[in-house]
C-alpha cells in the first residue's frame, strides 16, 4: 500500500506527460552513448526526480530499479565517524551529501573515489559507466564542490555524476562548465491537471473539472502536493462533485495564518509573547524557519496596507538572511514580528 | 600481477568523450589566442632559452594554463616534460605540507639529462625544471610563504609559474620576485574566429548567430564557450536527424534566462527596454510584481542569473537618472551577498524588484 505520488509515479520516458521537448532530448542523450554529465534544476515538486530515474531506467534497463539500502561509515580527518544512508543498484549510486554538514567533502571523495576506481563487472552491463546522483547538491559545501571539480574531470570514463539541485546560484562556476544544465520548470495549471485526471483514471473513480482546477490552483506548480491533496481529499469524502467542496489546508499553514492575524490585530509585547509561544509550537513541529517566514509575510502582504506591503518584503528578507547566518532561529523571527508590529503602529497612528 | 593486468586493461581515453578543451588545447604559444604581448615576451624568451620566474594573471578562460603548458612543451619537447615540469593544481593539495615536501624536493633534484627526442625534433631543453602551481590564489599564506625561500635558493634550476586569477591574493615577496603577465579577457573577434575554427573541424553546423550567442554568454570565457558549444552540438546530434543549434539552445545550456522573459520582468518593474513616455504613467502594484517574481521562480531559472541578467538591464538602461541606477546598483549588491549566505531565493529576488521598483518610480 503506497501513496498515489508512489504509486503513479512515471517509470520510463515514455510515461512523463509533460515538457515533451525534454523528454526527447534525454531519451536521446541516453541512446547517443556520450553521456555527459548531468545538473538537473528547478523548483521542488516539478518532477526533477522522476526524470533522473527515467534516465536511469533509460540507461541500464530494469533491473537499475533493484535497490538495496546500505549503510556507510566515514572516518573524518579527525577521526570521527559519519554514519551515511545510500541507496544503491547495480549500476548506480545515490546519496544526499549535505546530511553530514560540514563533513560532506570526506563523503564525496572516499566514495567517488571508490566508485570511480572500480570498473563495471557486470559484462552483460549496457553501459561501461556507473552513475552517482547527488541530491541536493547546492546545500554542498564548497570544499565539496571543489573536491568534485577534479573528479568529474579525472574518471568521466567510468563515471557519470547527476547532480539534482533547487537553483543553481549557489553552485560554483566550475561545476556548472563542467555539467550539461537542464531545467526543469514547475508544471502548468492545465498540466497538472491533466495529470491529476489521469491518476483519478487509474484509481477508477471519476474526478470533476472543478475540484481539479482547485487542487492545481492550491498546489503552486507543486505536482506532488497537487497528488497528495487530492489522495487526502478521496479519502476523506466519497463525493467530490459537491460544490461546497474546500481543500482542508495543512496545520502549520492555519497556524501561521493566526499568527500573521494576531500580528495585524494588536501591537503590544503581549501580543509578541504570544507570537513567541505560536512560533516555538511551529519551530518544535519541525517547520522549517524559512517556510514559517515566507507564510507569515505572504498572509501579511495580503491584508496590509498598500504602501506597508514592500517594507513588509523588505524585511521579511532581511531577517531571513540574518537567520540563516545566526544561530537561533526564533530571535530573528522575533525581530521581524517586532519590526513589522512598530512598522504597522506608526502608519497607524500617523493617519489619525 | 593482478593490479598490472587491471593497469592494461583501462582504456585509454576515448576521443569522443574526451572535452574538447582538452582536445584543442593549443600546442605551441603561436597557438595562444589574443594576448599578443604575454605571447611576443615570452617567444623571445624562447628563443634566447632563459627564463624569469613568472607569473600569470587573468580571469578564467584566458589560456594561462594552456600558454605555460605548451611553453613548456616547445621547450623541453614530450620526451622530457614528465621529469621536468611538475604541474600542482592547487586546489586539491596546497598547504605548507605539500610545498616542504614535494616542491622542495622537485625544485632541488638538479635536472636530468636531455632524453633524446623521440620524435626527430630538436628541442633547446634549456637546463632547468619548471614547475607550475595553477590555481596559486588559493594556496594558503603559509604555504606560500614557505615559497618565497624556495624560489631563490633553487633559482639556478628550477623556475616557478604561478598561475592565478586574483593577483592581489598572491603575497607581496612572491609577486616581487616574478615578472607579471596579465591575460585580458578574449576580444569577441578572435573568441569566435577560435569557435568557428573547432566547430569546422568538428564538423558541427553552426550559424553566425549562435556563434555571436556563445561569445556573448560566456563574456570572454574561451573555456566555457567551447564547453557550450560542445554541449550542444551533443544535444543536436544525439537527435535522428540532427537538429540544427538554435540561440534558445545555447541560451538554455548556459542557463540564461530568455530575453523576452527577462525584459516582460522589467517592464513590470517600471524599467522598459524600450521607453516609452506612457510607461510611467500607471504605476505598478505590489501584486503584480509578487505574482511575476512567482511564475519566474516557478520556472526555475536560478535567482544570480535573474539578477545579473536585470542588473544589465537597468545599468545599460537609456533614460533612467544616475540617482536611479545607483539606488539599484545598491539593492542588487545587498541580494548577492545575500544569496551568497544561502538566503531564501525568492524572498531576495522580491525584495530587488521591490526597491528597483521604488527607486525609478
Amino acid at each position: 500500500m503506497s501513496l498515489w505520488v508512489d504509486k503513479y509515479r512515471p517509470k520510463t520516458l515514455d510515461e512523463l506527460s509533460y515538457h515533451e521537448g525534454l523528454t526527447t532530448r534525454l531519451r536521446s542523450l541516453a541512446n547517443s552513448g556520450d553521456f555527459p554529465h548531468l545538473l538537473v534544476y528547478g523548483p521542488s515538486g516539478a518532477g526533477k526526480k522522476t526524470r533522473i530515474s527515467c534516465v536511469l531506467r533509460e540507461l541500464f534497463g530494469k533491473s537499475v530499479e533493484r535497490l538495496k539500502i546500505d549503510q556507510r561509515v566515514f572516518l573524518t580527518p579527525s577521526k570521527r565517524k559519519l554514519d551515511v544512508n545510500i541507496v544503491q543498484s547495480n549500476f548506480h549510486i545515490e546519496l544526499t551529501p549535505s546530511d553530514v554538514g560540514n563533513y560532506d567533502r570526506v563523503v564525496i571523495q572516499d566514495l567517488l573515489k571508490e566508485i570511480a576506481q572500480t570498473q563495471q563487472v557486470d559484462l552483460s552491463a549496457k553501459q561501461r559507466f556507473k552513475v552517482v546522483v547527488i541530491n541536493e547538491a547546492d546545500l554542498l559545501s564548497r570544499d565539496a564542490q571543489a573536491a568534485l571539480r577534479r573528479t568529474m574531470e579525472k574518471y568521466m570514463s567510468n563515471l557519470r555524476i547527476i547532480l539534482c539541485a533547487n537553483s543553481t546560484s549557489r553552485l560554483i562556476a566550475p561545476i556548472k562548465s563542467r555539467c550539461l544544465l537542464v531545467r526543469v520548470a514547475a508544471p502548468s495549471l492545465e498540466e497538472i491537471q491533466a495529470v491529476l485526471q489521469q491518476v483519478a483514471k487509474n484509481v477508477g473513480f471519476d474526478l470533476p473539472p472543478e475540484a481539479s482546477e482547485k487542487i492545481a490552483e492550491e498546489s503552486n506548480g507543486n505536482l506532488r502536493k497537487a497528488m497528495l491533496v487530492l489522495e487526502t481529499l478521496k479519502m476523506q469524502s466519497k463525493d467530490l462533485n459537491s460544490p461546497l467542496l474546500t481543500i482542508p489546508k495543512p496545520d502549520w499553514e492555519s497556524y501561521c495564518h493566526k499568527v500573521a492575524d494576531l500580528i495585524m490585530s494588536e501591537q503590544t509585547p503581549a501580543k509578541v509573547m504570544e507570537v513567541r509561544g505560536k512560533f516555538y509550537e511551529l519551530l518544535s513541529h519541525c517547520i522549517p524557519p524559512t517556510v514559517i517566514l515566507k507564510t507569515v509575510a505572504d498572509r501579511l502582504v495580503d491584508k496590509m496596507d498598500e504602501s506597508l506591503k514592500a517594507d513588509v518584503m523588505y524585511w521579511a528578507a532581511f531577517y531571513e538572511r540574518r537567520m540563516r547566518i545566526g544561530n537561533k532561529k526564533i530571535f530573528h523571527l522575533e525581530a521581524w514580528v517586532v519590526k513589522v508590529m512598530s512598522l504597522y503602529k506608526v502608519m497607524c497612528t500617523s493617519i489619525y | 600481477m593482478f593490479g598490472h593486468q587491471q593497469k592494461n586493461v583501462q582504456p585509454a581515453v576515448d576521443e569522443r568523450t574526451q572535452p574538447w578543451v582538452e582536445k584543442y588545447r593549443p600546442k605551441t604559444i603561436d597557438d595562444v589566442a589574443a594576448q599578443e604581448h604575454t605571447v611576443s615576451v615570452l617567444r623571445k624568451a624562447l628563443s634566447s632559452t632563459n627564463l624569469p620566474h613568472m607569473l600569470f594573471y587573468g580571469p578564467p578562460g584566458t589560456g594561462k594554463t594552456s600558454t605555460i603548458l605548451a611553453l613548456a612543451r616547445q621547450l623541453f619537447g614530450p620526451d622530457n616534460f614528465k621529469s621536468r615540469v611538475l604541474e600542482l593544481n592547487a586546489s586539491d593539495e596546497r598547504g605548507i605540507s605539500i610545498v616542504r615536501e614535494k616542491v622542495k624536493n622537485f625544485a632541488r633534484q638538479t635536472p636530468r639529462a636531455q632524453a633524446v627526442a623521440s620524435d626527430g625534433k630538436t628541442y633547446p631543453c634549456p637546463p632547468y625544471k619548471i614547475i607550475i602551481l595553477d590555481e596559486a590564489d588559493s594556496m594558503t599564506q603559509d604555504a606560500q610563504g614557505a615559497l618565497r625561500r624556495i624560489m631563490e635558493t633553487y633559482a639556478r634550476i628550477t623556475r616557478f609559474c604561478l598561475v592565478c586569477n586574483y593577483v592581489t591574493r598572491i603575497i607581496e615577496p612572491l609577486a616581487s620576485r616574478c615578472s607579471k603577465f596579465r591575460f585580458k579577457p578574449l576580444d569577441m573577434s578572435s573568441t569566435s574566429t577560435r569557435l568557428a575554427q573547432i566547430a569546422l573541424s568538428e564538423q558541427v553546423q553552426v550559424t553566425n548567430e549562435v556563434i555571436s550567442a556563445l561569445v556573448s554568454t560566456s563574456a570572454g570565457d574561451l573555456r566555457r564557450s567551447i564547453t557550450y558549444l560542445q554541449s550542444a552540438s551533443r544535444l543536436s546530434s544525439s537527435t535522428d536527424p540532427p537538429a540544427p543549434i538554435t540561440l534558445r539552445d545555447i541560451q538554455e545550456i548556459a542557463g540564461v534566462v530568455p530575453d523576452e522573459v527577462m525584459n516582460n520582468f522589467a517592464s513590470s518593474l517600471g524599467a522598459d527596454s524600450i521607453p516609452s513616455i506612457f510607461s510611467k504613467l500607471e504605476k505598478q502594484d505590489f501584486d503584480t510584481i509578487r505574482q511575476q517574481v512567482k511564475s519566474i521562480m516557478r520556472e526555475g531559472y536560478s535567482a544570480a542569473q535573474v539578477l545579473s541578467q536585470l542588473h544589465d538591464l537597468i545599468v545599460q538602461h537609456p533614460v533612467l537618472t544616475a540617482r536611479q541606477r545607483s539606488a539599484c546598483a545598491l539593492a542588487f549588491g545587498d541580494a548577492d551577498h545575500a544569496l551568497c549566505d544561502g538566503a531564501d531565493e525568492e524572498l531576495w529576488v522580491l525584495q530587488v524588484a521591490l526597491r528597483v521598483n521604488k527607486a525609478i518610480s
